[in-house]
């Protein structure tokens, strides 16, 4: 079994890999989420030019493909005289997509608070913000859950095209060790396995996630 | 002004990639749907199995197996086919699932009244049940299209020359910088909505004729 025993050698490069695109992943999801949060109040904000600021930024970023993203900070800003190294330029955009992204999740989510309850909240003399606090985001994120877990995903699997930025990630080491023994289809098939390990099981506990959500729903036996 | 133009001139070559993949993924997904939704054990299990390693790896990394890995006896696939053949196939894993949740969601009775009138199982998914399931995949082929459009934009890692790649080209050689990004990322933006009103039209005169 040759290609066993290079897989077994090429491995330790490829798991090191595969752990820095789990943390860009991590960071990524960190900067974005609350940022997303934010997006998500102020694409519903009184203030008209609020308003317009978010969408616009929460359209470009969803329209906008995220490797044109990545390259943007690494290889377009320079010429504004700012440099970031690779992994933060990756960090910056995937977070910024993150953001786009779960920001219409989250209002999609934050839409879906049964009416009602916000009624209540009023009629009991909670304030705005202990409302958002304790009535709307428990719920919007309950609900929100299993589309966020699902972009998790995407922005997992978008951590590949890290490559074309000079990270060093799961589908670079590979790149690099099939260009110096020619054995790309081998080394490519090992590294799409070690993201299909993570993101096949992944979803099916978005799949999990949605039943657990939609229980209610169901009629009761 | 030549920055721009040099961006605008990936443009051609950006629909190509992304009509001709949709073409590939919208026709593969047929058979596959059906075989999703057979009464065969097996074929359902193969189904599963395809679709989910399909979407499991990320778009880029079967168009670097397609281009880099295969090669049949001194063929090899050049970049725009490697770019079409991967992301179509990707499209096709996508498309199933969303002609195969427009499938589930017609009404019983379509299967029941066709059989109850001697329609054979043949006739009854492709005269009776195909027709409406398209009308109702359409909103989420499209929403797909459109993400496959900006998707498109990873064929540039091998090489294909559209609108990603022609950026970062002159973002290269010309020192292009900043601009030229942010115009190729609201172009990929406004490129996406002729394709949503078109689908929004052709959506609305087709759900005229479903019943659910």
């Amino acid at each position: 079994m040759n290609f066993l025993d290079s897989w077994l050698d090429w491995s330790p490069t490829l798991l090191n890999g595969l752990w820095l695109s789990i943390r860009i992943t991590f960071v990524s999801l960190l900067l974005g989420l609350p940022l997303g949060m934010v997006l998500a109040v102020a694409a519903t904000a009184r203030r008209a030019w609020v308003r317009y600021l978010a969408i616009a930024f929460i359209e470009l970023g969803r329209g906008a493909p995220a490797i044109v993203v990545l390259q943007l900070f690494y290889f377009g800003l320079p010429s504004t005289g700012l440099t970031l190294a690779s992994m933060t330029a990756a960090v910056v955009a995937l977070g910024l997509t993150t953001a786009a992204f779960t920001s219409e999740i989250l209002r999609g989510g934050i839409n879906a608070v049964p009416p009602g309850t916000l009624e209540a909240s009023a009629a009991l003399a909670v304030g705005p913000l202990d409302t958002l606090r304790y009535i709307t985001l428990p719920q919007a994120l309950r609900i929100a859950l299993a589309p966020l877990l699902g972009f998790a995903i995407l922005i997992f699997q978008a951590t590949a095209l890290c490559t074309t930025i000079a990270v060093p990630e799961l589908l670079s080491q590979a790149y690099s060790i099939g260009s110096s023994t020619f054995q790309y289809l081998s080394v490519l098939i090992l590294a799409g396995l070690m993201y299909a390990v993570i993101t096949i099981p992944s979803g099916w506990l978005v799949t999990r996630a949605e039943a657990r959500m939609s229980r209610h729903l169901r009629p009761a036996n | 002004m030549e920055h721009l133009n040099a961006v605008l001139s990936g443009i051609p070559m950006t629909l190509l990639v992304t009509a001709a993949s949709f073409a590939i993924g919208a026709t593969a997904a047929i058979p596959l749907t059906l075989l999703m939704m057979s009464p065969w054990r097996p074929g359902r299990l193969l189904a599963r199995v395809f679709t989910d390693i399909i979407r499991g790896l990320p778009p880029v990394v079967w168009l670097f197996i397609i281009y880099f890995g295969v090669s049949i006896g001194g063929f090899q696939f050049d970049a725009v086919s490697a770019a079409i053949m991967g992301l179509g196939v990707v499209s096709a894993a996508y498309l199933a699932e969303i002609y195969r949740s427009g499938v589930l969601s017609l009404h019983e009775g379509q299967w029941e009244a066709a059989a109850a009138m001697g329609v054979g199982r043949l006739d009854t998914v492709a005269r009776v049940v195909a027709p409406q399931a398209i009308r109702v995949a359409v909103p989420a082929a499209t929403g797909y299209a459109i993400s496959l459009l900006k998707d498109s934009a990873v064929a540039s890692t091998i090489g294909v020359t559209g609108i990603a790649y022609m950026a970062t080209q002159d973002a290269r050689s010309n020192a292009g910088g900043l601009p030229v990004y942010l115009f190729a990322a609201a172009l990929y933006v406004l490129l996406a909505v002729p394709v949503a009103v078109a689908a929004r039209l052709a959506g609305n005169a087709m759900q005229r004729k479903v019943s659910r």
